[in-house]
This record gives structure tokens, sequence and C-alpha cells, in this order.
């Protein structure tokens, strides 16, 4: 097999990798600001319970809660191991993400709440109107961050089966015996995905930066 | 006979260990301008932050208008909607220009038509004389005009009462005039507010009634021609000596430097 | 509940074998990076066009791609280019590159906290770059890296999981096995995750520990100027 022809085979798997992340980071950021919010304004019982998730998720090996929410959710409804695998990276990344998030409406400060409080809003309409948009511009660069190791752990579905580009590697590597030329290319593809991802939001930072801020 | 537009009736607060306010009561009437003074840490922002409910008070009362806004079940955030603040850290909204700073409370809170917010918007801004920076964001803009623009904010909502903060502890001595001069036109616009600060000349010149507070408590109230000049108890004439030399605003002392030429 | 504690309670002392295994990676793979992530740190802040670029992109390339990615290309590539690592072998390597790239920028941003400063004062009473670099500047910089590098032991227990893929006989490995044994996988690797908390928590607190008895008075990162 030429050496067109296997990293044609390899690159061939970046769709199934680009979904992976695709389904994982943004289901990851819907729940990461949920929990973010329930850690801040949620009572005490709320708070504590998000902060237990955060330090439990976060505690463990991503493979291994890979694999546990993996059997756990195929073993409850007929799901094919891309999206149980994607919404496994989805919960897993949601804890990295609540504590970015919790992170940037903290640095956002107490004093724009009590200003916006100060003119008639609600709670949930200063962070609404006043807090989120801010904290949203503050967590890009850490989020930038999270988003290149989803990319990256989006390899860890390999140990599910899924037809990405690592186990496509894996299987031209051994069909050609030429597992390092196929593994080399692999780590290209990750490495060329990884700086478009940080590349792109970079840009977004810049398009969104607060003048003057 | 003027209404009363703020009452305010043996209110305590306790913050941990420390009784920072401990039996206040003051009335405003419309259109006065009552100044807080005393020295720093005696509660004074405290009160202002109990009267618009930011901070809940332990016991006491407090009117607005008619209005018990210390009573069980009052909706607090509305009350807001009535009362102006201007704090002395200005705390703009970092990510909206100066306008939308100032129209967001009417469109957001108020439900007014985005074209009226606008126009309404620049009115306010007009006042405060910064319709020129309406589309700059407050890291753009001066100490001064960052707080006109919270002055601006706060009067977009049409509030019944003003209460100002230390406006001008913030600011670098050459920009305190800017909002000090909008301030005094809004009193003589008519605005009713109590206004904290160590602004001894703005005090003197521009307030119907001075209240000096020390350690949580009302030491003496009075117009300013009385507590200026004949105040009652001795810590008031303490106070205002030390004060007024550290503001360089010696009248009787006038005459000795005229000498000098 | 008390099914999962009486299961636990059974197949611990498999686990704890492999879990061993999984400390000597951590370990192994902690040092290897501290070992190789300095002088990459030091090349990459000090060194010229040449040997700054190359600390450069070796951070570049192993914080871009995936470690798993990298653990297979060494110990299923390498053997192609006449270079067979045993299992644990290349585990350690690969684990050791990685962790090298992280360490580095850890050291790297306090190296640059420490500032200009320090260096220009350093050679202002003779010192050569290398000397200051020893005697002033690393050990300066050593102790204000301590809470971001504190990061690492954890970062690393948690990446040593991959080796499994390999079938390194760590903690993972032995829960699979366990599954495979008891049809039951959700227990199993509940178990498992059960055991890296712990040694998550003990690690936290160890770095706690260093953290408070090597703090210099006075000095934080981010609040060196000179």
């Amino acid at each position: 097999m030429a050496l067109f022809d296997i990293v044609v085979y390899i690159l061939e798997g970046v769709g199934i990798t680009i979904a992976v992340t695709l389904v994982a980071l943004p289901l990851g950021l819907v729940l990461g600001i949920v929990f973010a919010l329930l850690r801040i304004y949620g009572g005490k019982v709320l708070s504590s319970l998000a902060a237990v998730y955060s330090t439990v998720m976060r505690g463990l090996p991503p493979i291994v809660l890979l694999f546990i929410l993996y059997f756990i959710i195929a073993g409850s409804i007929n799901i094919e191991p891309f999206w149980a695998g994607s919404i496994s990276l989805a919960i897993i990344s949601s804890s990295y993400q609540m504590e970015i998030f919790r992170g940037a409406v903290l640095s956002v400060g107490q004093g724009q709440e009590m200003a916006a409080r100060a003119i008639g809003m609600s709670r949930m309409q200063g962070i609404r109107y006043i807090i989120l948009p801010q904290a949203l511009r503050l967590a890009i660069p850490p989020w930038s961050n999270e988003a290149a190791t989803v990319v990256k752990d989006s390899s860890l579905v390999y140990a599910l089966g899924v037809a990405e580009v690592l186990r496509r590697a894996q299987f031209v590597g051994a069909r050609t015996y030429q597992p390092l030329m196929a593994f080399s290319i692999a780590a290209l593809i990750y490495f060329g995905l990884v700086f478009l991802t940080s590349r792109g939001l970079s840009i977004l930072e810049e398009k969104t930066r607060i003048p003057a801020f | 006979m003027k209404n009363t537009i703020l009452r305010i009736e043996n209110v305590s607060k306790i913050y941990g260990e420390t009784e920072v306010l401990k039996d206040i009561s003051l009335e405003v009437k419309e259109g006065d301008n009552v100044v807080l003074i005393g020295p720093s840490g005696t509660g004074k922002s405290t009160l202002l932050r109990c009267i618009n409910q930011l901070t809940s008070i332990n016991s006491g009362r407090i009117w607005l208008d008619d209005e018990e806004i210390t009573a069980p079940g009052v909706n607090h955030d509305q009350v807001r909607q009535h009362i102006g603040m201007v704090f002395q850290d200005f705390l703009l909204f970092n990510h909206l220009t100066a306008l939308d700073n100032v129209m967001v409370g009417p469109v957001r809170v108020l439900g007014m038509d985005k074209e009226k917010a606008r126009e309404h918007a620049m009115y306010e801004l007009k006042r405060v004389g910064l319709e020129d920076r309406a589309g700059h964001y407050p890291g753009q803009l001066s100490g001064g005009q960052k707080q006109r623009v919270a002055i601006a904010r706060a009067l977009a909502m049409d509030p019944r009462i003003m209460l100002f903060d230390e406006p001008t502890s913030a600011l670098d001595p050459e920009l305190i005039g800017e909002v000090l001069e909008v301030m005094e036109k809004l009193a003589k616009e008519g605005m009713t507010m109590v206004v904290v600060t160590h602004e001894m000349g703005f005090a003197r010149e521009v307030a119907d009634k001075i209240v000096f507070m020390e350690k949580g408590l009302v030491v003496e109230e009075g117009a300013p021609k009385d507590i200026f000049y004949k105040p009652k108890f001795e810590r008031t004439r303490e106070f205002l000596w030390k004060i007024t030399e550290l503001y360089g605003d010696h009248d009787d002392d006038d005459d000795d430097e005229e000498d000098e030429d | 509940m008390a099914d999962f504690l009486a299961f636990f309670g059974k197949y611990l002392p498999v686990l704890l074998e492999g879990t061993l295994i999984t400390l000597k990676l951590t370990a192994i793979g902690l040092g290897l990076g501290f070992v190789i992530g300095l002088p990459v740190a030091v090349a990459r802040v000090y060194g010229g066009k040449w040997i700054g670029g190359f600390a450069n992109a070796y951070i570049s390339l192993f914080r871009g791609t995936p470690a798993l990615v990298q653990l297979f290309v060494i110990y299923f590539g390498l053997p192609d280019i006449g270079l067979t690592l045993s299992r644990l072998t290349a585990a350690y390597l690969a684990l050791g590159l990685n962790s090298a790239a992280y360490q580095a920028e850890y050291f790297r941003g306090a190296i640059q906290a420490i500032g200009s400063g320090q260096m220009k004062a350093a050679r202002a009473i003779g010192m050569t770059r290398i000397q200051a670099v020893r005697y002033i500047i690393l050990p300066q910089a050593l102790r204000l890296v301590i809470p971001a590098w504190s990061n690492e032991p954890i970062s690393l227990l948690k990446t040593s999981a991959i080796a499994f893929l390999i079938s390194v006989p760590d903690l993972m490995t032995e829960a699979k096995y366990v599954a495979s044994k008891t049809y039951n996988p959700i227990s199993s690797y509940l178990a498992a995750a059960v055991v890296y908390l712990v040694l998550s928590f003990i690690v936290n607190g160890v770095m706690s520990w260093v953290e408070k008895t090597s703090a210099i008075p006075g000095l934080k990162l981010g609040s060196t100027r000179s």
C-alpha cells in the first residue's frame, strides 16, 4: 500500500474524530455552565453537590470514567459506541468546564452584580445580561485549553472500537507492517486538529474582546 | 409642605460581631440634598446600601414615599427601580458602551422600546455632558467620565431619590470637579439626593442638610451654616477641623493668606 | 451499595497489585519528565533561535498530540526502526516524554517570572549565563513553580491509565481482568475509580504539604517584579 493510500485511509477517520469532539465539547459546555451556576448561585445543597461532582470527576483518569460511563450508558440504552463515547467525554469535560466558568464568573466580580441589582435587575437578569457576557469572554483562554484537551481525549474512544483516526492508524499500520509511519501520521493529524482549534479560538478571542478592558 | 420621600426609623445593622449601624433615624424630603459626613467605617456606605436593600437590616423600618420597603414580601428588585445609586468605584458594565450602559436598565428592567430607550439614554448622557462619548467603552473613559456615565445610568431609571456613595473618592483630583458639577446641577433641578462624601466644599455649598455620623450613630444634623460654623458637639467640631485641614478649606485663614501679597 | 462494598472488598487485593505498577508509572514518568523538562525549559528561555526553537517544537509536539498516540508510536512504532521496548519501558518513556513537555511549560513560566533582572544582577557580579541559571535563577524558579507544578503528579497519575491499552499490568488492567471474570464491568471499573480517587487524595495531600513547607516568604508566582 502506497504512502498516499495510508494517509488517505487514516484521514478518513478525521470526520469521526471531529464528530466526537463536536458532540463532546458543546454538550460539555452547556453542562459546564449549568453546573458552574449551580455551584455559585445554588443554595448550600446544590453548591456542595456540584463541588463534589467537580472534585470526583477531575480526580479520575478520563479513560476510567469513559469506561464506567460507557458501560452504564450502553447498558441502559441501545446506542452505538460513538454516541456512548462522545456523551461520556462530554460528561468528563463538563467538570473541567465547570471550573473554568466558575473561575470566570468569580473574576467578573461582585461589584458588577451589585451595580446590576442597583438599577433594579433581578438576580437572573443580572446573571444573564451583565455577568455571563463578561464571564464568557474571560473564559475563552482557559476554554481554548480545554477544547484542545477534548480533541486529544477523543483518541480514547479508540478503546471502545470507534473507527476514528487512531484506530484506523493501528489497523493500517498492522496491515502494511508500517506502524511507525501510520502512528506518526496519526500524531500529525491530531497536531493539526489541535493547532486549528487553538488558532480558531484565538481569533474568536480577538473578535469578542471588549475594547480597552 | 414638601413630601417626605425617604424615612428611616431606628435602623440597625450588625455585621458578624460589630454593630455597624446602631439606631439611625433620618428623614429626607422631596428635593432635599442630604449630605452624610463622618470618619470612614462609621456605616455611612452601609446605610446607603440598606436604603436600596442591597443589604438587609437587622431592625428598624424604611419608607420610600409612603410604602414601607422593609415590610415582608416586598419585591426589592422593584423597589430598586426607584432608587438610583452611584458607587465609589463607578461599576460600569465593562462589556457595554456608555450608551448601552445607560440603556440596559430601561430596556431590560422596564421593558422600554429600544428606540425610545436610546433617545432617553442620549438625553441623560447629554444631561451629564457626555453625549459625544456614547459609543465609548468604559475602558476608554477617564474616571470622571465613567462616574458621569454611572450617574446617567442611575438617572435613566427615573428614580425618586439618588444615593451617592463617596462618588469622587476614587477620582484623581482634577477629575473631581466635573462630577461635583453634575451633582450640583442635579440638586438645582430638584432631585432628591443623599450623598456620602468627604468633599466639604460641596457639602457646605450644595447641601440642604448635613448629617454627621460616627460609630454607627447620628451625632448631629442640621443646616450647613449651623453644622459648619456653630457645631453643637465637640466631636463634630473636631472632625470638621481635621477634614477641612486635609482638604484645604479654611475660610477663617483666608484673611491671613491674602495679606501675603 | 452493600453489594458494591462486598465486591470491592473481595477484589481489592487484585486491584492493589496493579496499583503498585500505576504508582511506579507515575513516579518514573514524573522523574523522567523532570529530568528532561527542566533542561528543555532552560533551553526554551535562554537558547537562541535554534536550540530555543527546537525546545519549543518539542513542547508543542508533545502537548499538541494525545498521550495515547505518543504511547503507540513508541511501543508499536519504534520496533520498525529496530528499537523494541518492553511494555513497561515503553510506558515509562512515553509518560516521561509527555510529562516533560508539560513540566517544561511550568518551569518556563517560573523562570520568566523570576525575571531578567535577576539574570542581569548575576551577570553584573561576573557570573556566566550558566552559573547564573544554576545558582540564581533555578533555585528561585524551582521554589516558585511548586504550586503550579503540583498539578502534574495528579495529571500523570490520570494519564498513566492509558498504559492499560498496551496491556501494562496496572490498576486499569487488573480492573479489566476482574471485569472479564465477573461479567460486571461497571462495578470493576468503579472499584478502580475508588482506588484512583484515594491515590489522588493522597498525592494532593503530599503536594499541599510540599507547597507549605517550601514557600519562600513573600515570593509568589505573579508577584515578582524586577
